[in-house]
């Protein structure tokens, strides 16, 4: 049991002294999930939102592929970016293997799913009275859009807030595609494994609760965020 | 539904007490990922000593590191593992007895057969000078794996730093068999136990893209040895069955039958129990 407590305080001595080695994952972590956060958000809203507006044939089965990914497992995201991205792969010119982009690229297919769903489910719930009252208002698609989002604002907000917890713990895409390089690619999570395969508990527990104490920090800005929003 | 849920704990409850009761003595184990990557452990030692003595052998392949870790935190019976150093700091310790060495193969590097930096047929020190000096890359597991402690006291005898922070020094923090295909994709060198890399090879069709450059070096020599958690710290360990277990590894049947493993008509690791 020791090794707990000893593992809380040793992450608290790793995130004051500016331990390089840590702030290193924590840099990795912090520049993949952001990138993946803002791909999957500006890709998946607009998505999203033409899956839960529109009325179309085949709307069912891509809602069901659509639900099917929300559970693709990460390793599998990983093996298939991997394939992709190997200098034998089609897109082995690009040398984005064991790069922070290949990383972000895996984290991007896991997070999309999410915001699309997600996104989607919210508009679906909006007012049925909104786009009429739009298009009374002389609203264009464009403008009717955005009304809708902004209406749907709080439940996109938490499908961001879902896929980024998604994201920020995946292991599998970050370890198989970033290859988990010391000073490069290493995040909180592929530190914590590979810690723990090393035996180094408590330097596995420490950076656990680093990582507890980053996602802690992004929702105490969120919840700051959405209290801005509100007023 | 509730029927289904009450169904299946039963059926749990009835599994948990029936499966230890039938699964007679079990030894656990941990090694290094390279006696389990070649095939040796599960091929010929779990199902020989099951015949021998009708005991399981649970083997997890973690690399030394772990393993005399998980000897320290009483989650195994016995180790065997490659770090003669590491080994000795754990008997000191009182963790680990009766260290006997049984087999031992080399360590060799490889690379590209393009060779970037041109290092075939250097000695060790040579080949790391030149790689660092060219700053081709070099793959290091980095992971505390008795592979990795050997690497990293290589640079050490070459009279250099060991590289960090270095772009061309890539520290995987991954097994011995994903570090090759980082240092294949990255187009540069690693070092691997010849086992493995045999392995590797036979994985490849007997002709992978990285070959063996640098080897034969008396540096590169790689024993292992079984060692026996000490009971004194873990009362709950199995020791007679590790005392069991390590002189059934060093017996002349045994000794034989790892001499004769081969793969592409290769020893992968040559007995030498005393």
């Amino acid at each position: 049991m020791d090794y707990l407590l000893q593992g809380f305080f040793q992450g608290l001595v790793l995130l004051f002294t500016g331990d390089p080695e840590t702030y290193s994952a924590i840099w990795a972590t912090v520049a993949a999930s952001s990138l993946s956060m803002t791909a999957s958000l500006v890709i998946g809203i607009p998505l999203g939102f033409l899956l839960g507006y529109n009325k179309f044939p085949g709307k069912k089965i891509i809602r069901t592929i659509v639900d099917t990914l929300l559970s693709f497992p990460t390793v599998v995201i990983g093996l298939l970016v991997y394939a992709f991205l190997t200098r034998h792969g089609p897109l082995g010119g690009t040398g984005l293997l064991f790069s922070i982009s290949g990383v972000a690229i895996g984290q991007t297919l896991l997070g999309l799913p999410i915001i699309i769903a997600m996104t989607a489910a919210a508009v679906e719930a909006l007012d049925k009275r909104l786009p009429m009252t739009l298009i009374t208002l002389g609203a264009n698609p464009r403008q009717m859009m955005w009304a809708s989002v902004l209406e749907a604002r709080y439940s996109i907000m938490l499908a961001a807030m879902a896929a980024y917890g998604r994201i920020v713990s995946e292991v599998g895409i970050s370890m198989l595609v970033g290859g988990n390089f010391k000073w490069h690619t290493r995040t909180i999570t592929t530190a914590i494994a590979l810690e723990t395969s090393k035996g180094e508990f408590t330097m596995g527990i420490a950076l656990g609760i680093t990582l507890l104490a980053v996602a802690l920090t992004v929702n105490i800005l969120a919840t700051g965020l959405k209290k801005k929003a509100v007023q | 539904m509730k029927r289904l849920i009450t169904l299946s704990i039963a059926l749990l409850v009835v599994l948990s007490m029936v499966l230890p009761a039938s699964a007679g003595k079990t030894l656990m184990m941990a090694t290094t990922t390279s006696t389990a990557n070649t095939g040796l452990l599960d091929e010929l030692i779990v199902p020989q000593y099951m015949k021998d003595t009708g005991v399981e052998i649970k083997f997890l392949a973690v690399g030394t590191g772990k393993a005399l870790k998980m000897a320290e935190n009483c989650d195994v019976d016995v180790v065997l593992v490659h770090a003669p150093g590491a080994e000795k700091a754990y008997m000191d310790k009182g963790v680990l007895i009766d260290r006997v060495e049984l087999m031992y193969n080399d360590f060799v590097i490889i690379g590209p057969e393009s060779d970037p930096a041109g290092v075939k047929g250097m000695n060790v020190a040579e080949a790391l000078k030149v790689i660092a000096e060219k700053q081709a890359v070099f793959a290091s597991r980095g992971d505390n794996s008795g592979t990795n402690k050997k690497e990293l006291s290589l640079w050490k005898a070459a009279g250099m730093a060991v590289p960090e922070k270095a772009a061309w020094y890539i520290q995987t923090g991954q097994g011995m068999l994903p570090t090759i295909n980082i240092a294949n994709e990255k187009n540069g060198y690693t070092m691997t136990d010849r086992g493995t890399y045999i392995k590797y090879a036979d994985t490849n069709g007997g002709n992978p893209p990285l070959k063996v450059l640098v080897e034969g070096d008396k540096v590169l020599f790689n024993q292992y040895s079984a060692l026996a958690v000490n009971t004194k710290l873990c009362k709950d360990a199995q020791y007679d069955l590790a005392k069991q277990y390590i002189s059934w590894m060093a017996s002349p049947a045994t000794q034989k039958a790892i001499g004769d493993f081969k793969l592409l008509g290769k020893k992968l690791f040559i007995p030498n129990a005393k």
